[in-house]
């Protein structure tokens, strides 16, 4: 399959960039089908409990290639949500009785109307989530405004730091990224993100930097949090410990590595069926670049367009959105393993 | 190429209770529960069986508990100076014995 440069696959024309492909290999991979291991506790077919968290990717453009991207965003990537999108996406969520709007991509920030996305977001009063790759704010000088535009709409911030090094950092999210995340969270840190009592949310997501599964979050969270305010003097609220799910270029170097078999393997052994009746896809909804509806990120990556009439915001549809089957693949192991993985981390406390 | 070893026979570990189902639940109970958080954490544990993996010089606990380190957040140093401790006591441990070679030595000389 080749090594992964600092392009994207889609940029690369590599043969991963086609979702067909990624459908075959996971069809290919030697275990049990997914939608069978729900039945064998009667939780087949997933059904939706609600539209909670309205789940927006604005666009694929990234200022990083990171080795494990579902997305396959990048510099390279041109898709992005346009204004009129954005407002069929601002008319939708008035449909529904969501509590929060999660955006991400790629980099939202680099998408031109996410300034006035999130104001009109702000505006309705739901809780606004952005998965901020944290390089970004210090990518550019026009991006330094983030960390205050964050805290004037009370904004959550999300973002992903795969280890308190910049070894491991930076071999999953490219060179220098460590340095640059450590330069962001001292900026986030400084309006009062992370910090107790300001109210300013600042989650830490980790996800493994290889072909293993995260761990429980809770104790990895405590030395998250020693290391980097020993080392760093930087403080945040939660870690989240998400599973790498074996698609686009997580699923590359799956392959590259002759790691994708004994991968599946180990998901399907790790199978956790508490974890299936948790799994976001069960109260939220993934919304593409151009408007189209899925059922999570992942689906949408692999253009599995939600099962129900409407699949388009133009069409926006609640009752059949509420009334659908969620669409399942061999995939979806990834977030029914040990105790589960959502973008919120782990769907099972203990 | 035949070798004494097999990485796909970690998979079979299971199947030694097939000829001895009593002792073999047994076992795997026991295994189970030890690495279970207790007074110390199942986090703790791991580089704990890691650095006896070394001493023992089990290839298959090496695999098993290198990857399990991994997937509880361990790094590259952490998980080496875990083994820097098992080369440690085995070191000193064949070290130490040099007093009993000395006791010797001295008894049998004038």
């Amino acid at each position: 399959m080749g090594v992964l440069t600092h392009k994207s696959l889609s940029a690369q024309s590599h043969a991963l960039s086609e979702t067909d492909k990624q459908l075959t290999l996971l069809k290919e991979a030697n275990i049990m089908c997914f939608e069978d291991k729900l039945r064998e506790a009667d939780l087949f077919p997933l059904t939706v409990i609600g539209i909670d968290v309205f789940q927006i990717n604005v666009g694929k453009m990234c200022n990083q290639v990171c080795k494990h991207c579902h997305v396959d965003a990048g510099p390279d990537r041109k898709e992005i949500m346009t204004r009129e999108t954005m407002q069929l996406c601002l008319d939708a969520i008035d449909k529904t009785t969501c509590s929060t709007v999660d955006l991400t991509g790629g980099a939202p920030e680099m998408n031109p109307n996410f300034r006035w996305f999130v104001e009109q977001l702000s505006a309705k009063g739901k809780k606004v989530l952005v998965r901020c790759n944290l390089t970004i704010i210090v990518a550019n000088k026009k991006y330094n405004y983030l960390p205050e535009f964050f805290k004037k709409h009370n904004i959550e911030v999300v973002s992903s730091l795969p280890y308190f090094n910049s070894k491991k950092t930076d071999a999953q999210r490219g060179d220098g990224v460590f340095d640059k995340s450590i330069e962001a969270l001292r900026m986030l840190n400084a309006v009062g993100y992370g910090i107790e009592g300001s109210g300013l949310i600042l989650n830490l997501v980790y996800n493994p930097s290889g072909a293993f599964l995260p761990p429980d979050q809770g104790e990895l969270e405590t030395e998250f949090k020693n290391k980097l305010k020993i080392k760093f003097d930087i403080s945040f609220n939660s870690l989240f410990a998400i599973t790498n799910l074996p698609i686009s270029r997580y699923l590359q170097y799956l392959l590259a590595s002759d790691n994708y078999q004994g991968y599946m393997e180990k998901l399907v052994d790790a199978y956790n069926p508490i974890a299936v009746s948790s799994v976001m896809c069960r109260n939220t909804i993934s919304i593409g670049w151009d408007g189209y509806i899925f059922d999570c990120d992942f689906n949408q990556m692999l253009d599995l367009k939600v099962a129900a009439e409407g699949q388009h915001l133009s069409e926006f549809n609640i009752e059949r959105l509420l009334n659908r089957n969620i669409i399942v693949n061999q995939h979806c192991y990834g977030c029914t393993a040990g105790a589960g993985s959502s973008c919120g981390g782990e769907v099972v406390k203990n | 190429m035949k070798t004494y070893y097999n990485p796909e026979d970690l998979k079979k570990f299971g199947k030694v209770s097939e000829w001895q189902p009593e002792l073999g639940k047994k076992f795997f109970d026991y295994y189970g529960t030890v690495f279970e958080d207790g007074t110390l954490t199942k986090r703790e544990k791991t580089l704990i069986a890691l650095a006896v993996s070394h001493a023992v010089q089990c290839p298959y606990c090496i695999d098993s508990y290198t990857e399990e380190s991994m997937e509880q957040g361990f790094d590259e140093e952490q998980m080496m100076e875990a083994v820097h401790v098992a080369s440690a006591i085995k070191g000193g441990a064949t070290l130490v014995h040099g007093v009993q070679m000395m006791n010797k030595y001295k008894d049998l000389s004038m």
